[in-house]
């Protein structure tokens, strides 16, 4: 059901663990749909994403796609961290199961809320940046009825 | 390691050797249909005959309250509609529980639906047992069918099925079972349960798929499901499945047989297995009970990792196991029965089902068990919920 790259991401996830005093960290998801994404960044003062790391509690799509995540904001600038929607998450990984997208959402929803907090905590703000969902399933539609 | 270590046998079995060559002869030798008249059509209906016989014997039945089916789905699919039809003059509220399959609990709520059916989803108690009285209190003038499972397919727990029964016969009110996972696990007498109905799957005691059968007793009004022919008395139409009847009297007698010894040997190996998870691995909580509990049934869940997360690692190292998690569902929710045992969805999505089969070694045990704790160390490691509870002093 997944693909080469989604298993290898899962199996041999990239950027594991924590940041001590990390610039800016950003927890989404919520255990009820088993899903829960933290995203730790360290962004230098030119406002490069020096390092990242995440921890993730979620189905093999959860851990490869905030690997995937990690990978692809890393050494770019907050602006650019921008760039990286769900979209760029799933592609880079050759697609997701449609029943996993809202794994990649909750990817991008990751790195928006660690970098809200790197916002709020410099002062600064960001173009673009929302404040981040709390429940990232919020308005997603009803399954379908089967009768 | 390219061995297959198979602890899912609630959701499949490996069909028997004798079993599969027991079916043989009636594919391509014996191939008439049962309704024909002419000699070659006489062993194919002797069989079926024969099937039918054994298995109503192993329930202390009589042959003609045995209708064979497609799959036990079909059979609960059949109990619920067709007594919900047959019975609706006489009320239209039907008692079962918030644990059962989906076959059971889909149909009902089909019924809710479709046809203004009341339905009572009865709760259970945090071993997931029903409990007896509570079914007496939901008893209405307009009850018409009381239907609760035998045995729970995924945490293993036994309903006491029996008093269920006596209440249900006390106010003459309609029992079924849907004994998918008890046939052939545990010794099952439909008079001392007072049973009316009752579902069972062959492939579930190494039969083959697509097989089940419906236990009526003698007098239950019930509408057909399926319309045709007149096979099955009449009551379920369809040229039968000759080579899986016959497949599945040859699984049924020989899960019968063997039940004693096997049970003993599946029950020893689960307690091996589950005593070693519950001191060899921290935070881990058995679901279900612990006495009445499905020989073969093992259900854990392991604190602060997702079930499909641990599925896919398992799967790795050649071990089929299921989970109650989400991801494996379909759907955002976990599985209703470890949310009806009142665990919280995060624990629930951690869940872990093991069921041991007649082939199951200890040796296959300790893979298991050592390859299960380096698992969990691993997913432990990046989630966020295990931080925050190491980061909170382990509260």
């Amino acid at each position: 059901m997944y693909s080469e790259k989604v298993m290898d991401h899962f199996q041999n996830p990239r950027n594991v663990g924590e940041i001590e005093d990390a610039s800016g960290v950003g927890t989404v998801g919520n255990a009820k749909c088993g899903d829960i994404m933290r995203i730790y960044l360290d962004i230098d003062e030119n406002q490069v994403i020096h390092d990242c790391k995440f921890k993730t509690f979620g189905c093999g799509a959860a851990v490869a796609t905030s690997s995937m995540a990690t990978e692809l904001v890393k050494g770019k600038t907050i602006q650019e961290a921008m760039e990286v929607t769900n979209k760029a998450v799933m592609d880079a990984l050759d697609g997701l199961p449609p029943v996993k997208v809202h794994c990649s959402l909750l990817a991008e929803e990751a790195i928006h809320a660690a970098l809200w907090d790197y916002a709020e905590k410099n002062h600064i703000q960001i173009e673009g940046l929302e404040k981040p969902k709390t429940d990232i399933h919020e308005g997603e539609e009803e399954q379908e009825e089967e009768y | 390691m390219n061995k297959i270590i198979y602890l899912d046998n609630a959701a499949t079995t490996k069909v028997a050797p004798e079993v599969v060559e027991a079916m043989v002869p009636y594919f391509s030798e014996n191939y008439g249909n049962p309704s024909s008249i002419y000699e070659l059509a006489g062993a194919s209906k002797e069989a079926v005959s024969r099937s039918r016989e054994t298995i109503a014997k192993i329930l202390g039945a009589e042959a003609k309250e045995i209708y064979f089916t497609g799959c036990g789905t079909e059979a609960d699919n059949w109990a619920i509609v067709g007594a919900f039809e047959a019975y609706k003059d006489k009320g239209s509220h039907i008692i079962t529980t918030k644990i059962e399959h989906h076959a059971v609990l889909n149909t009902c709520e089909y019924l809710e639906k479709m046809r203004k059916a009341k339905v009572t989803y009865l709760d259970v108690d945090e071993n997931g047992l029903v409990r007896p009285e509570e079914v007496e209190k939901a008893i209405t003038p307009e009850t018409i069918l009381i239907s609760v499972m035998y045995a729970n397919n995924e945490i293993g727990t036994i309903q006491p099925i029996k008093e269920i029964g006596q209440i249900a016969r006390k106010h003459g009110i309609l029992f079924h079972t849907d004994a998918v996972q008890a046939f052939g696990q545990l010794p099952i007498q439909v008079d001392d349960d007072c049973i009316d109905m009752l579902s069972s799957s062959a492939h579930k005691i190494n039969g083959p798929k697509g097989m089940g059968f419906l236990y009526i007793r003698k007098g239950v009004k019930i509408r057909s499901f399926i319309h045709g022919g007149a096979q099955e008395r009449k009551r379920r139409a369809g040229t039968e499945n000759v080579a899986g009847i016959v497949g599945y009297a040859c699984a049924a007698k020989r899960a019968v047989d063997s039940m004693e010894e096997r049970t003993k040997r599946e029950r020893n190996l689960r307690n091996y297995l589950v005593n070693r998870i519950m001191n060899e691995i921290p935070y881990v909580r058995l679901n279900g009970d612990p006495e009445k509990r499905l020989p073969n049934n093992v259900n854990v869940s392991l604190q602060f990792i997702e079930g499909e997360s641990l599925l896919i690692m398992l799967d790795m190292e050649g071990i089929c196991v299921s989970s109650g998690s989400a991801c494996t569902s379909g759907s955002l929710d976990p599985s209703h029965v470890l949310l009806a045992i009142g665990l919280p969805h995060e624990i629930a999505h951690g869940s872990l089902r093991m069921t041991l089969g007649e082939d199951t070694t200890k040796e296959e045990l300790d893979y298991v068990v050592e390859k299960l704790k380096g698992i969990v160390e691993h997913l432990r490691a990046m989630s966020p919920l295990y931080e925050d509870f190491v980061k909170n002093g382990k509260k």
